[in-house]
């Protein structure tokens, strides 16, 4: 019988000048939400059932850019995805364009579980929403007077904005808000680390789970998918591990970050630590990005190259840490 | 060295006894857009040009199941999606849930060249194109007789598992085999390479027959059914649910960086990982090897080199 571990991360870039209280706040939910997860491994749960559990907790919460509290498109509306991966037999659900579900990660399960496919989004996967009963809302529920005030602040500088959470205060606008614009994709936008988020977990069975869940990021187009609900990009679990990333969604997607971890490890023969490294170090170029980690073996990683990256992990022989830098 | 490309127009059970009228018309659209590619390689276009190219040629030809010809979801409507990968600078454009967008892949193509997005889906993607001025017709343009009709025997056979209260093993077949056996699960797809090892991949589908409303494929997703970096690139066709958790096309790349293995070693390897049945691949490499494994009956497909050498085939050839 091999140990359980777990790790959670609410998104990899923070901006350095973040004010304490919002770092304290951070730190609360995730140990929080470490706490929920150690809690159900405790009880046997299995890994695909705790991360669910976690990132649940995780959407519910306002703090982070999932569920409750997600980014806004640039119509100032909601738009979530989400997707979860069984390491075992590797099945996976995942969904986007969730406007009324209260909990996208417990749509992609039911997806997994209860219908023949594999990705559901937009209407199609609202319908299925209804069929499955599972808890709506309206829209509205998950827009928060911060992100509004983040949009109104990414418009003003007709950015993709980078989201740190700063109250809107002062009239500088725009220009208070982004101390240090940084490039993405090479067109003049700022940097955007959304602040999505993921659970990975490995039970006491050595299986491995993984799950990532966001609104994506601010000002977006309607109708843009990111990296989260892709299998492979955002969210990966093998045999071998489970993996959450979260930072630029297109630079995630062009390195196939979440199962580039799993690939190094199978054709390179590296264990979970040396995976995560190879593949932050060598695998991202320019782009910034962080990701949690599991391995069967009870192990947890986690690597990221942005100015930091809110995360916990916690193993079963009594390890915790939560941090942010 | 020297330049490559492969086409394919979808791997499934493609019966033996395929009627000619079935046969000969795909067989035709192949060889006319093998040729298509390959006087654009000729003329030194850039791969990333040659694969929207001969991909826009595939959707337009109503034969196979992309663009026009698309097969219907459950409620008898069109979502197409399509995928483009540049091998050298690893950018990608994505689209899915389009309905109305005459060239689904020149949508994908756009999303990577105009937005600093990767993929855009359904009323976003289509309010997209129309804000590039793309062409766009009415969704009846891309319904032909023989989906209608594939569609009906489906529902009739109720071969895709609709009853969401039973848990469904994903190892059933979804696909619809129709009964008259021409069972077109294909996607169509085309990879390039030029003399210089520049790379690119490009494929387009309208999914499944039957399919829910909303359901995306393995094929807009970057590393399933598309994927091209500076080793390879890779156009992927079959079962998408096995596709999208096999990670095909970004491991056959990784299979020959991480294990060494050339190009077609690396794609059989990867085909093999794949439950019988499943899936297909077209490939190049870098160094103008092209190969074309599938683990399903058959596979349209086309392939041609530069030194002369050409193919043009459905079921399993002597040559792999």
């Amino acid at each position: 019988m091999g140990a359980w571990a777990i790790a959670v991360h609410g998104g990899a870039g923070v901006d350095p000048n973040l004010p304490k209280e919002r770092q304290e706040e951070a730190k609360r939910l995730l140990t929080r939400c470490l706490d929920i997860g150690i809690s159900a491994l405790r009880s046997n749960l299995p890994a695909i059932d705790v991360v669910e559990l976690v990132v649940r907790e995780l959407e519910t919460d306002p703090l982070f850019n999932s569920g409750r509290g997600s980014a806004l498109t640039e119509k100032g509306t909601v738009e979530m995805e989400a997707s979860i991966m069984d390491g075992p037999k590797r099945r996976c659900g995942a969904v986007s364009g969730l406007t009324t579900v209260k909990n996208p990660v417990s749509l992609a399960r039911l997806v997994m579980e209860k219908s023949p496919h594999s990705y559901l989004a937009f209407s199609g996967a609202e319908e299925f929403a209804k069929k499955q009963g599972v808890e709506m809302v309206d829209n509205e529920y998950f827009i928060t007077e911060d992100n509004v005030g983040m949009l109104k602040l990414a418009k003003e500088a007709n950015s993709i904005l980078f989201d740190y959470r700063i109250p809107a205060v002062g009239t500088c606008g725009a220009g208070a808000a982004m101390d240090s614009p940084l490039q993405m994709n090479g067109l003049p936008i700022s940097v955007y680390a959304p602040e999505t988020v993921g659970c990975v977990v490995v039970d006491k069975q050595g299986r491995c789970a993984a799950a990532t869940s966001t609104g994506g990021l601010m000002n977006k187009m309607s109708g843009r998918i990111g990296d989260s609900p892709l299998i492979g990009s955002g969210t990966y679990a093998s045999e071998l591990c489970g993996v959450s990333c979260t930072g630029e969604g297109e630079a995630i997607i062009r390195s196939t970050l979440a199962r580039e971890v799993s690939a190094v490890m199978e054709y390179k023969g590296l264990n979970l630590h040396e995976a995560v490294d190879y593949v932050i170090k060598n695998r991202l170029d320019e782009g910034k990005a962080g990701l949690i980690a599991v391995s069967k073996d009870g192990e947890v990683a986690c690597g990221f190259n942005t100015t930091g990256m809110f995360r916990g992990c916690a193993t079963e022989d009594g390890f915790m840490e939560v941090g942010v830098w | 060295m020297g330049w490559a490309i492969a086409v394919h127009g979808g791997a499934g059970d493609i019966p033996l006894s395929l009627p000619p009228e079935k046969r000969l018309p795909r067989e035709a659209g192949l060889r006319r857009c093998l040729d298509v590619g390959i006087a654009a390689l000729k003329a030194h276009n850039h791969p990333l040009d040659v694969v929207e190219l001969v991909v826009r040629e595939l959707e337009n030809n109503p034969h196979f199941n992309a663009g026009k010809g698309s097969v219907l979801t459950t409620s008898g409507t069109v979502e197409m999606e399509a995928c483009i990968m540049d091998g050298k600078t690893m950018k990608c454009g994505a689209v899915s849930g389009v309905s109305t967008v005459v060239n689904a892949i020149s949508l994908a193509r756009l999303v990577m060249d105009k937005t600093p997005h990767i993929y855009l889906a359904f009323d976003g993607a289509e309010a997209f194109a129309r804000e590039q001025g793309l062409e766009t017709v009415e969704m009846s343009h891309f319904i032909t007789p023989e989906n209608i009709e594939r569609l009906k025997q489906a529902q009739e056979a109720d071969r895709v598992q609709l009853d969401y209260t039973q848990p469904i093993p994903k190892e059933v077949p979804k696909e619809a085999a129709v009964a008259d056996g021409d069972s077109q699960i294909g996607t169509v797809g085309c990879v390039a390479v030029d003399s210089e090892g520049s790379l690119a991949t490009a494929t387009s589908t309208g999914g499944i027959v039957n399919k829910m409303v909303g359901r995306i494929g393995d094929t807009p997703i970057i590393g399933a059914g598309t994927y091209a970096n500076h080793l390879c690139a890779i156009s992927a066709t079959g079962r998408g649910e096995a596709i999208i958790r096999g990670t095909i096309a970004r491991d056959v790349a990784a299979v020959m960086e991480f294990k060494g293995l050339s190009l077609k070693e690396a794609a059989a390897y990867v085909i093999n990982q794949v439950p019988r049945g499943n899936a297909g691949l077209i490939a190049v490499s870098s160094t103008g090897e092209v190969t074309m494994p599938f683990n399903t009956t058959g596979m349209f497909r086309a392939c041609a080199t530069e030194d002369g050498y050409s193919e043009i085939a459905i079921w399993d050839s002597p040559t792999k």
